[in-house]
């Protein structure tokens, strides 16, 4: 089965690493296929970021994402150029501290900004907060896979932290009332 | 034991030529080839090797010059702006017979164009963008698994017809991630050594002069001036430079069938695509989608010296459509070798062709 999902939010959330965490969740720890692409400009910080996965079964052929079914979006902006026309039949998880705008779509609202901030002190995580939300409500990847990606791709002294961000993130979807 | 990685196209780049024995890096860091050269500088040194960033591009490629001179499997990575700079001493390898190999993750150009999107623009400039007659080999990979098994074959390539090997990729190779098996090893063929009291520009029958290494007690003068087979300046001896650049040329293009790397798919076919590099992508997916169109195929992963006498193996073909990332620079060259319309679906701005985008086209001529 082929999953298309797409992340966006603004440069320096973590937008691309989300994709590639989730991406070597599924090729090495659920023996998947994935391909991981990009569309950045030549800002460093700022500016709406977009970053693409595709998980299937088989190989995958055409790398780019087109018309995704999953959207993680992280910024105003970034739900304006990257969310705002998705599908009727996608899904969409909003960091809804940052957001305001809502799609056509069904959508999942995760606080993950103001809850990385306030409850695990520390606002960087707040992309790890989406894909544990991700992940329980779309189960593209498993939860087991999921948290050995995450420790293979953060920084040394930043396990546990990261590992509460997944695990609050996890918590948020399944108390998350969808419309 | 095999292993499995979830790696981006640049990091396999580097991981097959440090596999291969590369062991030394000269460059400048331009996007979007930038990470091969930060995989390198961590990489090599822990390798015994050598990682020297440059002043600039056209010292880049010197540097690499000289390192395989001393025996050194020795490599460079680039995108266009960094290319053009190359060009010259792109030629004094040809002409010294050289071993090297260059790596181009194209974007769009001309001038700095479009530094973080996609192109094949640079595909003609590879083969005949430095001054005077020579051959060279050029690979395009369409896989990130590709940029690792192509990369360390063109090491290979280098040593054994002492050229400049290009690895001709894009940005959408380079930068995407997907799985990749890694092998045990990979095959490394020797560089041939020269003969003790040999001439050290005296060919053997293959056309190629064995390598007469820096440090192994060799006096041999390396020029890029027209020069005899003892390697001195001859540059007003008409003959001589002919039959020079003749064999520089002929050592490439008589291993044609050699060198060559492609898949023939469905060669019943009418309708036939040709892609090498990112749109090879497309055309598969269009070709999975779409399984009884009996849609031909040539797939291929040499470019240069071009593999010319592949498209005849499509016996029924009526047309070849050919998606490039350029303006049909391929598709000219295929043009001269066919007897049938080429169609050339050119794509610019960045963006690699969609499976819709080539099924229009084969709709259009069908």
């Amino acid at each position: 089965m082929r999953h298309e999902v797409r992340f966006s939010g603004f440069g320096g959330q973590g937008i691309i690493l989300s994709a590639v965490i989730l991406g070597r969740a599924a090729v090495m720890h659920d023996n998947k296929f994935a391909v991981q692409t990009q569309v950045y400009g030549p800002e460093a910080r700022g500016g709406a970021s977009m970053s693409a996965l595709i998980i299937d079964d088989t190989p995958i052929l055409y790398p780019k994402v087109a018309d995704p079914g999953i959207y993680v979006i992280m910024s105003q902006e970034g739900f304006e150029k990257y969310g705002a026309h998705a599908r009727t039949d996608a899904v969409m998880l909003v960091d809804s501290t940052l957001v305001y705008s809502r799609p056509d779509c069904r959508y999942i609202e995760i606080p993950a900004t103001r809850e990385a901030k306030e409850t695990l002190g520390r606002d960087i995580v707040a992309n790890i907060v989406m894909l544990g939300a991700l992940v329980a409500s779309t189960h593209i990847v498993s939860e087991a896979a999921l948290e050995k990606a995450i420790l293979d791709s953060v920084p040394k002294g930043t396990e546990a932290l990261n590992l509460k961000a997944m695990k609050k993130g996890i918590e948020l979807a399944a108390g998350s009332t969808q419309p | 034991m095999t292993r499995t990685e979830f790696w981006q196209g640049n990091t396999a780049c580097a991981e097959g030529a440090l596999a291969a024995g590369c062991r030394f890096f000269g460059g400048y860091p331009i996007t979007p080839s930038t990470e091969i050269a930060e995989h390198m500088a961590v990489k090599l040194p822990k390798k015994n090797g050598v990682f020297i960033q440059m002043e600039d591009e056209i010292a880049s490629i010197a540097s690499v010059i000289g390192a395989s001179w001393t025996g050194a499997r020795a490599m460079t990575a680039t995108s266009g702006p960094g290319f053009s700079l190359m060009m010259e001493n792109i030629g004094f390898a040809a002409m010294t017979e050289t071993p090297c190999v260059i790596v181009n993750i194209q974007r769009g150009g001309p001038s700095t164009g479009q530094p973080t999107l996609g192109a094949q623009g640079d595909m003609m400039q590879c083969r005949f963008g430095s001054h005077g007659d020579y051959a060279v080999i050029a690979l395009c990979p369409a896989s990130v698994q590709e940029m690792y098994e192509l990369t360390a074959r063109a090491f290979n390539l280098a040593d054994k017809y002492r050229v400049p090997v290009f690895l001709m990729a894009d940005e959408v190779v380079g930068h995407m991630r997907e799985k990749i098996i890694i092998p045990d090893s990979v095959e490394q063929v020797p560089r041939k050594a020269l003969v003790k009291g040999t001439l050290p520009f005296k060919p053997d029958s293959d056309l190629v002069p064995g390598f007469p290494q820096f440090g192994k007690g060799y006096g041999v003068h390396v020029t890029g001036l027209t020069h005899d087979e003892r390697g001195y300046p001859c540059a007003t001896n008409p003959k001589l430079h002919e039959t020079l650049v003749m064999r520089l040329v002929d050592k490439i293009e008589s291993a044609r069938h050699e060198i060559a790397d492609y898949d023939i798919i469905n060669p019943g076919a009418e309708q036939v695509f040709i892609a090498y590099g990112a749109p090879v992508r497309t055309v598969q997916q269009v070709m999975h989608d779409h399984p009884g169109d009996n849609i031909g195929f040539l797939r291929l992963r040499t470019v240069w010296p071009f593999p010319e006498y592949a498209p005849g193996e499509f016996k029924n073909a009526r047309r070849f459509l050919v998606p490039e990332m350029n303006l049909g620079q391929i598709a000219r060259e295929i043009e001269r070798h066919v007897r049938v319309p080429v169609i050339s679906l050119p794509k610019l701005g960045g963006e690699l062709h969609t499976p819709s985008e080539l099924l229009a086209a084969l709709e259009a001529y069908r």
